[in-house]
């Protein structure tokens, strides 16, 4: 009784098919941060455009490791890496889930033939201050995919807020290709040979030999190292910036006064001090994947990469300001106020 | 009289609020209805699903009743001057929109006033809903909610449509900036994107047609399909109730379908399989006519069938990789047993002020070697060995794979791997067994309704354990209050109280306490202890709980348990023995009268206490003892020993049969004999009978709380 799967998409056509659906309905298709990052929510283009009053729709792939969920390729279910294709819309469309529901017919699911399911699942990422509320939505009994209102991101209230639709690619495509192992999954086939290019080929080793980094070669106390000096700076940046308060409007001459201006805010480069924050979560990760955070240390860790990302988000958002202010400039009395010096 | 219908479409509602939240606003429309003089003759009918809300209200009126206010006005004294209406007459009259001259006067008693009748005009149903039902809709209590447009506009999920109607006429509310109107949804797939509502009364019937049920519907649908479907397998459903509601509430257009798994699986232990199908893929399990688990489970779907086997085989293989990865964990997890894991609890956090699950466990570990010791020298067997061992694995199984992935199993993991595993060299098998069967119940009862651990030294280890976590909690102040009990202790010591008195463990909860903090000493965490009232709160809140399990598990009458409890709850076991010889005694008259004059005994102690009058230390026989007074205390100095000497053997049933008999004397002495006479040393004296009669009437239970008949 097995339903056919010969015209089942690859896994680059499911990504392919993902991406058209979603550009042709306006988001922008970004490529991956470059970045470690645990989950899709953690790259700039969810993590900070989702502040701020700006709609923006976007759509990007985004490769999330967590180190101690690797297993060395043996379990066919569970990687350190898994892909996730991450769709933002600020602000939500009235119809967003109907929306969803399409893009699921768009890589080849006939709902008509499915059982499908929205169970509430409330998410939440205490190292990011962040949470939402929402559903994973389960096909057939599987998850597939996490459906995500935000509330809160970096401990600052949204508004307007955004959906995020977070799809499980290595499951869709497992579950569309009909098999049981994630390495089975046949990423690209050769149209002119018909020659298959499976999962297991392109990611396998990547699998083994970041568990054994993560697990068993990781130094702890470089990594250690590693995490403080990406803390230090990330912190020493956020003083500066914290220091850039006040500046004056770029109309008045300041730069004689050597008083910070407008436009040193404009170029201060918070999302490098966002890779810092990044860098130092998965730092955090892989001590943990090594056994390395003891029990009072941990919740003090993740609060340290709580309060780089809680500052990072307040300081973003004042710095969004100033930029919106500058691009549609609004009657200088206003502006002066906005940014007369408060005694 | 119109019907009136309220539809609020959502995006899918959580399962577990849809019914709580569809009571509370029937209730809401119902107390609005009847505030606004509108009331239904008829019971709201609730219709929900999990994308919409709904309400019938059949018959109501169409409007409020006019209503016909009397209104009063300046007094004539100032109304009138000279016979002619000052301007203070025609202000009044101006505001109640009548002539001057049809004004009335009215008497009251501060003078003589003007007065009107007023009309009100009663408002349509339709205005008085659109204005105050949907600030109704935005008070339902949702325990999560959240904002989609506007921060202030908040519910359970975006709200997408409204259906508003009295008959055929739509009721122009609105709600979170949408406008009711006349169009509902269908079912996703099956049903079309809109259906039209002509009339409340139609509305049940045009969802059915649109492929959404109604829940009772579902509810016996999907009952009856588990039941028949899992006959195809040769088996019988085993039934989940709770499962069956969240099932239910998941679903517009419910069908169920068998499925199969590799009977290899069935290797795994039952609570592993059952649970993965429970509550990860919210399947029912089959089992045989024993009982015994088939290689089958039933699937809810939200949609009307599966002619093909697609759906089901989708099922199957997201069950297939459930099954593997708890096979997978629990062959990982033997590969480190239990017994080295002890020191990888020093990375699990117990509570962040409380230090790792590793201090825990040393604690918990001694509080139970203390406990063993103190029920042994009662009488009590237990095997200290087996509870040390236990108390020292009970909490190993937090670091393994099966538990991390399934954490609902904690402790069942610890006491499944504890019965494979080899736990020490020597030990002999049915040892090991004992220890398994300890740490699976150490969690036992996690309610009222379930059972306590099975074996003495589970229960000891059960409640070394969650005393450890009350003291820690209540010593850093984290005391529950009202509905705040974020760490469930107040279940925790229903579990300490029921796991006592079932088991007749011979424990003073206020020394099991004063251990358990004690344990703490010297730690880190006891630098962040702030409650300097530890034992007086502890003894408040466990007070409440042994009365909660009197009163509500075990049924005691409440008189009864007050009685009862103001002698001491510190001895639970005791104080069950002396509720149940109190309920045994409470229909004999002698008993009832004893109860009664009790209460007389405690009124004139206290009296004589407010008046500061003298009580002699002993009953003495003074010359001039009327001969009532003699034969009461004739028997007490005969009843007294034996009375004692039953209470000592926690007779309490003899003993209170024993002091029934003071009835006679008791009546005889109140009939003849008055207390309060002049003379201060027969006053004393009579006193001082009395207070001894009441100290020997209040050891089992403090009798003046009893409810007498007839008093």
């Amino acid at each position: 009784m097995t339903p056919p799967k010969s015209n089942s998409p690859t896994y680059q056509e499911l990504i392919l098919r993902l991406q058209s659906f979603w550009a042709a309905r306006g988001c922008v298709l970004q490529q991956p941060h470059d970045v470690e990052v645990g989950a899709g929510t953690m790259a700039p283009e969810t993590f900070l455009r989702v502040l701020g009053p700006k709609p923006y729709k976007v759509a990007y792939v985004q490769p999330s490791r967590r180190p101690a969920d690797g297993r060395y390729g043996e379990n066919p279910n569970r990687l350190f890496k898994h892909m996730q294709l991450q769709v933002i819309l600020k602000p939500p469309p009235q119809n967003v889930q109907e929306l969803y529901l399409e893009s699921l017919a768009a890589i080849g699911i006939d709902l008509r033939q499915h059982d499908i399911k929205f169970e509430e699942d409330n998410w939440e990422s205490p190292t990011l201050g962040a949470w939402g509320i929402g559903w994973q939505v389960m096909l057939d009994g599987l998850e597939i995919t996490q459906f995500t209102y935000f509330q809160q991101c970096g401990g600052v209230d949204l508004n307007p807020i955004c959906a995020e639709l977070t799809y499980g690619l290595e499951r869709i495509g497992a579950f569309l290709q009909d098999v049981n192992s994630i390495y089975d999954i046949v990423w690209a086939r050769d149209p002119l040979t018909g020659n298959e290019v499976k999962y297991g080929d392109v990611r396998l080793a990547d699998e083994l030999q970041f568990s054994v980094y993560n697990f068993e070669e990781a130094d702890v106390e470089k990594t250690w190292k590693h995490f403080e000096l990406c803390e230090a700076e990330c912190k020493a940046l956020l003083d500066r910036y914290a220091e850039l308060k006040n500046p004056r409007p770029v109309e008045e001459n300041a730069t004689s006064t050597g008083h910070p201006t407008i436009h040193d805010k404009q170029r201060f480069p918070l999302l490098g001090a966002y890779d810092l924050c990044l860098k130092c979560s998965h730092y955090f990760n892989i001590l943990d994947a090594r056994g390395a955070i003891s029990v009072t240390e941990r919740v003090g860790v993740i609060a340290r990469v709580r309060a780089l990302a809680v500052g990072i988000a307040k300081a973003w958002v004042d710095q969004q300001n100033i930029t919106e202010n500058k691009e549609e400039p609004a009657p200088a009395e206003k502006k002066k106020k906005k940014f007369a010096p408060v005694s | 009289m119109p019907d009136f219908l309220i539809e609020i479409g959502t995006e899918e509602i959580p399962a577990r609020m849809i019914e709580p939240a569809a009571a509370d606003l029937q209730k809401r429309l119902a107390d609005l209805l009847t505030r606004e003089r509108l009331p239904s003759t008829q019971t709201i009918e609730c219709f929900n699903t999990p994308r919409r809300l709904a309400l019938i209200a059949t018959g109501i009126p169409a409007a409020q009743p006019d209503i016909t206010e009397q209104a009063t006005g300046p007094s004539t004294a100032v109304a009138f001057k000279d016979g002619q209406p000052t301007p203070a007459a025609h202000a009044f009259a101006k505001k109640v929109g009548v002539d001057v001259s049809k004004l009335e006067k009215v008497s009251t008693p501060k003078g003589e006033y003007l007065s009107a009748n007023v009309t009100k005009k009663g408002r349509a149903a339709a205005e008085v809903l659109s204005e105050f039902l949907p600030k109704e809709i935005a008070a339902i209590y949702w325990p999560k909610n959240m904002y989609w447009q506007k921060p202030s506009e908040r519910f359970v999920r975006p709200v997408r449509w409204l259906v508003a109607m009295l008959d055929g006429e739509v009721v122009p509310l609105e709600f979170a900036g949408i406008r009711a109107g006349k169009t509902s949804r269908g079912h996703r797939q099956l049903g079309t994107e809109s259906v039209e509502i002509a009339n409340p009364d139609s509305y049940s019937n045009a969802l059915y047609e649109a492929k959404v049920m109604a829940q009772d519907a579902r509810k016996m649908l999907v009952t009856e399909q588990l039941k028949f479907t899992a006959r195809l397998a040769n088996g019988f459903l085993r039934p989940d109730d709770s499962l069956l509601d969240t099932v239910v509430n998941l679903t517009e257009w419910p069908s169920v379908i068998l499925g199969e798994f590799d009977p290899e699986f069935l290797s795994l232990p039952e609570e592993v399989l059952v649970t993965v199908m429970r509550d990860h893929q919210k399947y029912f399990a089959v089992e045989d006519a024993k009982g015994k688990l088939l290689p089958n489970f039933l699937a809810v779907l939200n949609t009307d069938g599966d002619p093909q086997g697609i759906i089901r085989h989708g099922h199957e293989r997201v069950l297939r990789a459930r099954f593997n990865d708890a096979r997978f964990f629990w062959q990982t997890d033997q590969k480190r047993p239990l017994r080295e894991r002890v020191e990888l609890l020093r990375n699990v956090t117990f509570q962040k002020d409380l230090g790792s699950y590793y201090e825990k466990t040393v604690r918990v570990q001694k509080l139970c070697s203390g406990l063993s010791e103190i029920i042994r020298q009662n009488g009590v067997a237990a095997r200290p060995g087996i509870i040390h061992k236990a108390a020292c694995l009970a909490k190993t199984d937090l670091t393994t794979e099966l538990v991390k992935e399934f954490t609902e199993l904690q402790g069942i993991v610890g006491g499944l791997y504890s019965r494979v595993q080899s736990l020490d060299p020597d030990l002999p098998e049915a040892n090991r067994f004992a220890i398994a069967d300890a740490v699976y119940d150490q969690y036992k009862p996690e309610s009222m309704e379930d059972s306590v651990p099975r074996s003495t030294e589970g229960a000891v280890l059960s409640v070394g354990d969650k005393a450890d976590s009350i003291a820690g909690m209540f010593a850093l102040g984290l005391v529950p209050s009202g509905s705040k009990d974020p760490f469930a202790l107040r279940r925790q010591a229903n579990g300490i109280v029921k796991t006592v008195a079932e088991h007749k463990l011979p424990i003073q909860i206020s020394s099991l306490m004063k251990d358990a903090r004690a344990g703490y000493a010297g730690s880190a965490a006891e630098k962040k202890f702030s409650n300097a009232e530890f034992t007086k709160s502890v003894e408040a809140f466990f007070r409440e709980r042994v009365e909660f399990y009197l009163r509500d598990a075990l049924g005691f009458r409440y008189d009864v348990v007050n009685a009862v409890l103001v002698e001491g709850s510190d001895d639970v076991v005791d104080a069950v023995a002396r509720a149940k010889a109190v309920s045994d005694v409470l229909p004999v008259p002698e008993f009832q009268a004893v109860a009664a004059a009790s209460k007389r005994i405690r009124n004139i102690l206290k009296q004589a206490g407010e008046k500061k009058l003298r009580i002699a230390e002993k009953f003495e026989l003074l010359p001039g003892v009327a001969e009532e007074e003699k034969s009461l205390a004739a028997y007490l100095e005969q009843n007294s020993p034996k009375i004692e000497a039953h209470r000592q053997k926690k007779e309490y049933k003899e003993a209170l049969l024993l002091l029934s008999a003071a009835r006679e004397p008791v009546d005889k002495f109140f009939d003849k004999v008055m207390v309060m006479v002049e003379d201060e040393r027969i006053r004393a004296n009579r006193l001082a009978l009395l207070q001894i009669l009441l100290k020997e009437f209040s050891t089992i239970a403090d009798f003046s709380e009893i409810v007498t008949e007839g008093k």
